[in-house]
Order: structure tokens, then C-alpha cells, then sequence
């Protein structure tokens, strides 16, 4: 009765997807705000029948529910409640729920949150994010359902697949959703003032906060999906250049450009046709994404089952919203007026020049990422193209970036003062310089390149300070008066530097982790002891155990730092019978940012067992520093400017909010 | 400057930038790309001894060998032909006899195969697809494996 139900709220979520498709349009040419009106209920409604469509396959799965198709095959009842929820979203069927619960709450936000914008524009919008919507839930009907039943109801489930039962699932997935769904309310934006033909400064103010809202999640996301690999994959990588991995990483490159061009569109009014084809491109990117991951051209942990009436339905999806998109963009884009004025070193100039990299970096990951495909439809030949590809194509042009980063936000709008700039980023430069020093000086291995690297980082983060040193005179005037200038410094300024540090946070993890991780791999018997970095680890024994859904074979090892015993590390692998497959959980040992890391291989008869363990110096930065990032967006999605609408400043209660 | 100047730097920049990226893109894809073998690839292309390939097929029944100090070595079958693959280090969970594996590295001149990576599918349900189609070029390919593909990942073991 639960899963009909959910059926029939989804089938009703399509019905009001399609009304509001036409009607609010409709209403937007007549000029009519009753038929714009419907627009706002039709969202709302719609958020509403999905979450009721969404909690009953919820509920499906916390009580077990067999006789679900999709709960049999997702599902044990042994699994701890946690897992069974989100084994909700551990599946095709599941996740493409989350996908379109995402996609109406946005919908749901804009009516909600959007009360400052102009009704055209706001019915043109959720217009437009319908087609979005409707486009999904048929998917969901036609090729993946996730309340068919079963005729025989099974006495148990086939249980989620074990890589998936870890709270990285509860976390990760939802995030990045949010990230890549976000982007539909940019492209809907987009797409919106291209049929409208009007787009102004103000158009880039209401965009803002969703892409920044959008940005926010999928930076985390991707971090969280990053730190998850790394401590479940059970081989200590946190990057693998996996296409599913560049799916998510495009659309954020694509992201973080549309940032920066907003500010342009937004302060000089400038750069408009490029940030609506960046709109249109990032969630084409997203898009793209799906279809890589869902469609099961590509074959990965998050490819849960091959059809190919999906991956034909999703293509043509692909193809309508991209085909489309860039057609009304073709068309209606010249007419858009042309902006303001600069000179090519201004922040306009640096903004450009973020840009242009940007999108150079995300494609020449795009390239990476799809030309195996081609190369395979084309010609059969079957390649892989892993990182070195990526090293020698990425890193060049994400090293002009960081570069620039500092010298961006201190240049003047309209006509700035290159000269001028580096020399108020002299502080960073000599910060950079004794980095690089210091890391020749002590530094043992790693690569000749790696102090400069290092040095590259700090000149990052310093450089992402002066701004903030400079406008609040600090070191200059009295404590008193940079706290002052502080309190009055825009959040929107905070952010920028905040983002900008957090770069050079990750840049810092990543080079240490690279450059001076050790590893050992060994076959040990019991009181055996592998030592890395001055510890000690000793083989205590194995233990075996039974967890609800598994069994577990636990190695204990003691760690001693010299004679002083600073922990105990259990690293596991777990057998689960119920899809005769196991999994190598590692053990991790924090101290400060860096980490050791310890996983099993396989046991021996004789009692030894095969471990790797690893050193990982400030391995938490990389994670840290996405977190920093993200923060720095927080920060400026509370900027006064963008929860107030442009046009009706004195509005603080309809103001845009978060969209968490 | 005019307008027009200023426009002339901006297209410049970009053009420049994007053959920049062009340009190491054509020669990361020159030198950084592996090709996917089956064991009768390698026999029938006479790939060269240290050129990197992916090696892909099944774990051959009976020919795993443990050695010392984490070596191992298996035969890679695709029903047509074998080859000898050594690799030291830990192999994926999911490593087993009779199952599909892809193993990165290079022939050595006496025509063993030297894998530095071994990657194992990730539940009972998965084929690594270049192995699946290669079976099924050789006409080994047993319907059961073909019941549900599902998840699945890279499992590097160094």
C-alpha cells in the first residue's frame, strides 16, 4: 500500500510537472499573473508529492518491505537501521528519487525565496525547471521505478552492496545532488532570460546565490566523496581521475567560472552572453555527469546496474536540455545588449582570465574523460586514460590560476594596476620564497619541483589574506580601527579570501600527501612490528567477529611512538555472506593533520597476514581546505547584497537563504 | 587602447589558452594512454616487451602460485590463449580464481607479464566490461555473468 501510494505521488509530481511546464510560460507571454501565479503552487505542490513518493520508499526499507523489488535487491534485514535508509538512495532506482526530491525542493526554494523577482521572470524560471523536472520523472516511471513489487515476496533481502555500507553514503550522494542539481536553477535562469530576451545586472544578483548554493554543496560533496574513497577503498588514494569522479569535477570547474563571471555580470554588467553559456554549460556538465555515472558506459562503484533503455532514455534528455539549450542560446544570444567597457588588466581582465583557464581545465578533463568512449565507438580500440594523462594536462593550467588568484581580488574594477598589485603582494611573495626555502632546506625526497610547489601554496593563502590585511589597514593603523574596518568589511570580501585561502589549504595537503607519504607493504606474523616515521606498529593477533550483517576479521597492532604506546589500530576485513563478496576497512590514526593508515590483505594459514600501511603527511588539509572553501561561500551567500534583492532593498523577510 | 584593440587581447589571450590546452592534450594523449589487451591481442598484435598495457581476462582455475614476500603469479585466460602475469604486492578483496581481472604493466622479453596494478571487479555481480566483450569475442562469454553488472571500482593495490 506504501509503495502504490509513493507511485501514484510521483505520477501526480509528473501531472503538476507538466502544468506547470506550459501554463506559467503561457502566462508570461499573455502577460496574465493568474496563469503566472499557478507557477509558485504547482512548485510547491510538486516538492510536496515527490517527498511524500521519497519518505514511502523510505519507509519501504525501514520495515523491510520485501515484496518492493527494489528494497529485495537493496536491502537485508540484518543491516543496521542507518544503512537501510540510506540503501534508500544506494541504488539506480533510489537515486534518481534523491535526484528529482532535489530538483522540486529547488523548485519549491525559488517559489518560496523568490518573491523579489519579477514575475515574468519567476514564472519563466519555474517554467523552465519543470521541463527539467518532467523529463525525470518519466524516466523514473518508464525505466526505473522503484516501487514495482514482486509477485512471490522473497523471505530476504539481497543486501546493499557492502562498499556502500559506510556513513559515506548518508553523506556523500545527498551533497552532491544538491550540487548537481543546483546548477538546474542557473541553467533555468538562463534559459528564462533568453526567452525573455532580457538580462541585466540584476538578473546576475538572483542568480548568484543558487550557483553559490549549488558550488557550496558540490565542493563538499566531492571533498566528502574524496574522503570516502580514500578510507574506504582500503588503498589510501583520495583522487583516482575516475571518470565518475571528473563527472562531479566539471561541473564544479564549470561552477566556480559561473561564480566569478556572475560578479562581472553583477558589478559592471558585463561578460553577459559568456555567464549564460556558462549557466547553460555547467549543468549540461551536470547532466553529462548523469548519464556517465547512471547510464553504464562506464563501469564503477556508483554504476549499480546496466539497462540500456536508460542509458538511451537519459541520452536523449541529454541531448533535448544540451541540444536545446545551446540552440536557444545560438539564437536569442546576439540579441542580448553588450556590456561595459575595460581594459585588460582590471578585476574584469582577472575574472576573464580565471575563466578562460578554468574552462581550459575543465576541457582538457572533459577530453580525458570521454575520449576513450569515442575512441572505443569509433575504432574498438579500448584505451584508459588515468592521471598521468591528467597531471600533464590539468596541473599546467591550474598553475596560472593560482597564480593569479591573489592578484585578482586587489586589482581595480575597470582599469587596475598590475605593477601596483604585486607590489602590495610582496608580503606573500616573501612568505613563498622562505617556503620554498625551507622546504629545500629540510625536505628529504620528493620531487625537485615539489619546494616550489610548496612555496606556491603559501603564496596562495598570503596572498588571499592581504586583501584582507590591506582594507583593514592592519599593522598599519591601531588595532582598534582595522577591527572596525573589519566589522565593515562586505562578508561577500571575507569570502573571496576565505575561498581563496582554502585553495591554497588544499594545494598544501596535496603536495605534502604526493611528495612525502611513505608506504610499506609487508607480510607479518604476530609480534612482528612495521615501523614508518618513527612508529611503531606490532602485530597483536587476529580476532574474529560478527557484526549484524558480516563477519569480520580483525588485526590488532599496537602503535608506539619510541617507548610510548599511542594507540591501538584495528584494521578489518568483512565478509558478507549474503553477496559473497568483503571488504577492506582501513584503520586511521590522526596526528594533527597528517594520518597513518593501515589495511589488510589477505590472511595466511600460518597466521601472518599481508598489511599496508601508510604514512600520509597533512593528508587532512585536502579535505580542510574544500571545507574552507566552502565556508567562504557561506560567507558570501550571507553578504546583505544577495539576500536583498537588487530592485526592493527593504525586504529582509523574502530574502534568498541557503538552499540547504 | 580602442575598443577593438582591446578586443583583438582578449580573443588573443583565448586563443592562445585554449591551444595551450590543445597542445597538451594532444601530447599527454601521445604518451599517457594505455591500450586494453586480451591475452590473443597480445599474441596476435605481437605487442613489444615494455610497452604498457592493460591485460585483461580471467584468473585461469588452478594457476594462482603464492610466493614469498606478497608475489604472486596467475595466468590471464580469455579461453584462447594464456599468459603469465607476476605481480608483488595486495591484491584487490575481490582477486579469485576463475574471475575477471585487469592487470596494468608490460611484457618482459622472455613474454611473462610484470603487473605493477591489479584491478579486481567489486562484487559478485561485476565483469570489468573490456573483459566481459573480450570473452565474448572468443566466444567463452557464459550468460551468467552477464545477469546484473553492478557496482564496481578500480582497486589499486600500490
Amino acid at each position: 500500500m506504501i509503495a502504490e501510494l509513493g507511485h501514484y505521488a510521483l505520477v501526480l509530481a509528473l501531472g503538476l510537472a507538466l502544468i506547470q511546464s506550459f501554463v506559467p510560460i503561457l502566462g508570461a507571454r499573455t502577460q496574465d499573473p493568474v496563469l503566472m501565479g499557478v507557477a509558485g503552487t504547482t512548485a510547491l505542490a510538486q516538492f510536496l508529492c515527490v517527498a511524500i513518493a521519497f519518505t514511502a520508499l523510505t519507509i519501504c526499507y525501514v520495515i523491510s518491505d520485501f515484496t518492493v523489488a527494489n528494497v529485495f535487491e537493496n536491502s537485508h534485514s540484518a543491516m543496521p537501521l542507518i544503512y537501510k535508509i540510506t540503501s534508500v538512495w544506494g541504488n539506480h532506482e533510489g537515486s534518481m528519487l534523491l535526484w528529482v526530491l532535489i530538483l522540486s525542493l529547488f523548485g519549491a526554494l525559488v517559489a518560496i525565496f523568490g518573491a523579489n523577482l519579477p514575475l515574468t521572470l519567476k514564472a519563466n524560471v519555474l517554467g523552465v525547471q519543470s521541463w527539467v523536472a518532467a523529463a525525470f520523472y518519466l524516466f523514473i516511471l518508464v525505466t526505473s521505478n522503484p516501487f514495482l513489487r514482486l509477485p512471490q515476496a522473497p523471505f530476504e533481502g539481497r543486501d546493499l552492496n557492502p562498499i556502500l555500507q559506510d556513513i559515506g553514503l548518508a553523506i556523500h550522494p545527498p551533497l552532491l545532488y544538491l550540487g548537481y542539481v543546483g546548477f538546474s536553477i542557473t541553467f533555468s535562469f538562463a534559459i528564462a532570460a533568453l526567452i525573455e530576451g532580457k538580462i541585466d545586472a540584476a538578473w546576475a544578483r538572483w542568480v548568484r546565490p543558487w550557483t553559490l548554493a549549488a558550488w557550496m554543496c558540490l565542493t563538499i560533496g566531492i571533498a566528502m566523496g574524496s574522503y570516502w574513497a580514500y578510507y574506504e577503498l582500503g588503498w589510501g588514494g583520495w583522487w583516482f581521475w575516475d571518470p565518475v569522479e571528473n563527472a562531479s569535477f566539471m561541473p564544479w570547474l564549470a561552477g566556480t567560472a559561473l561564480l566569478h563571471s556572475a560578479v562581472v555580470m553583477e558589478k559592471r554588467n558585463a561578460l553577459k552572453v559568456w555567464t549564460i553559456l556558462l549557466a547553460i554549460l555547467a549543468f549540461s556538465l551536470s547532466l553529462i555527469g548523469t548519464f556517465l555515472v547512471r547510464s553504464g558506459v562506464l563501469t564503477s562503484v556508483h554504476t549499480f546496474a546496466t539497462d540500456p533503455t536508460r542509458g538511451v532514455f537519459i541520452l536523449a534528455i541529454l541531448a533535448t536540455f544540451i541540444g536545446g539549450g545551446l540552440a536557444l542560446y545560438a539564437w536569442r544570444a546576439p540579441t542580448l545588449k553588450q556590456g561595459g567597457l575595460f581594459a585588460p588588466i582590471s578585476r574584469e581582465g582577472a575574472l576573464i582570465f580565471n575563466n578562460l583557464f578554468l574552462t581550459a581545465a575543465c576541457a582538457t578533463v572533459f577530453v580525458g574523460t570521454l575520449y576513450p568512449l569515442a575512441l572505443e565507438t569509433l575504432t574498438g580500440a579500448k584505451i584508459s586514460v588515468g592521471a598521468p594523462f591528467f597531471n600533464a594536462t590539468f596541473a599546467p593550467l591550474f598553475i596560472p590560476l593560482l597564480l593569479a588568484a591573489p592578484f585578482g581580488p586587489l586589482m581595480a574594477w575597470k582599469r587596475g594596476d598590475l605593477y601596483g598589485v604585486a607590489q602590495r603582494l610582496l608580503g606573500a611573495f616573501a612568505i613563498a620564497v622562505i617556503a620554498i626555502v625551507v622546504t629545500f632546506t629540510i625536505a628529504e625526497g620528493g620531487s625537485v619541483l615539489a619546494p616550489f610547489a610548496i612555496g606556491l601554496a603559501f603564496y596562495v593563502m598570503a596572498g588571499a589574506l592581504t586583501d584582507l590585511v590591506e582594507r583593514t589597514s592592519l599593522f598599519r593603523a591601531p588595532a582598534a580601527v582595522s577591527l572596525t574596518r573589519a566589522r565593515g568589511l562586505s562578508r561577500s570580501a571575507w569570502g573571496t579570501a576565505l575561498a581563496h585561502f582554502g585553495l591554497g589549504v588544499t594545494l598544501l595537503g596535496i603536495v605534502f600527501e604526493t611528495q612525502w607519504g611513505t608506504e610499506r607493504i609487508a607480510e607479518m606474523k604476530p609480534s612482528q612490528t612495521l615501523s614508518i616515521r618513527g612508529y611503531d606498529f606490532t602485530f597483536a593477533g587476529i580476532a574474529q567477529r560478527d557484526g549484524p550483517n558480516y563477519r569480520e576479521l580483525t588485526a590488532k597492532f599496537i602503535v608506539r611512538n619510541g617507548d610510548v604506546v599511542v594507540g591501538v589500530l584495528e584494521p578489518s576485513k568483512r565478509s558478507f555472506s549474503s553477496r559473497d563478496t568483503s571488504t577492506t576497512e582501513a584503520a586511521l590514526m590522526t596526528r594533527g593533520f597528517s594520518q597513518f593508515y593501515l589495511s589488510l590483505g589477505d590472511p595466511k594459514p600460518d597466521g601472518s597476514i599481508a598489511v599496508r600501511l601508510y604514512h600520509k603527511p597533512l593528508v587532512l588539509l585536502i579535505w580542510l581546505g574544500a571545507v574552507v572553501m566552502m565556508l567562504g561561500g557561506a560567507l558570501s551567500l550571507s553578504d546583505r547584497r544577495l539576500r536583498v534583492g537588487a530592485p526592493k532593498p527593504a525586504k529582509p523577510k523574502t530574502a534568498l537563504q541557503p538552499a540547504e | 587602447m580602442t575598443r577593438k584593440q582591446r578586443r583583438l587581447v582578449l580573443i588573443g589571450t583565448c586563443v592562445g589558452v585554449l591551444g595551450l590546452a590543445a597542445a597538451l592534450v594532444l601530447s599527454a594523449l601521445n604518451e599517457s594512454i594505455v591500450f586494453f589487451n586480451s591475452p590473443t591481442d597480445v599474441v596476435e598484435k605481437n605487442v613489444a616487451p615494455g610497452v604498457r598495457i592493460r591485460l585483461g581476462g580471467l584468473v585461469k582455475p588452478g594457476s594462482l602460485v603464492r610466493g614469498d614476500n606478497l608475489l604472486i603469479r596467475f595466468d590471464v585466460t580469455d579461453g584462447n590463449r594464456e599468459i603469465k602475469v607476476i605481480y608483488q604486492g595486495i591484491v584487490p578483496d575481490l582477486f579469485r580464481e576463475g574471475q575477471g581481472v585487469i592487470a596494468e604493466g608490460a611484457l618482459s622479453p622472455e613474454g611473462t607479464f610484470r603487473a605493477d596494478t591489479v584491478l579486481a571487479k567489486h562484487d559478485e555481480n561485476y565483469m570489468p566490461r573490456e573483459v566481459a566483450d573480450a570473452l565474448k569475442k572468443q566466444g567463452h562469454w557464459q550468460d551468467d555473468y552477464d545477469k546484473k553488472s553492478g557496482a564496481a571500482g578500480p582497486a589499486k593495490p600500490q
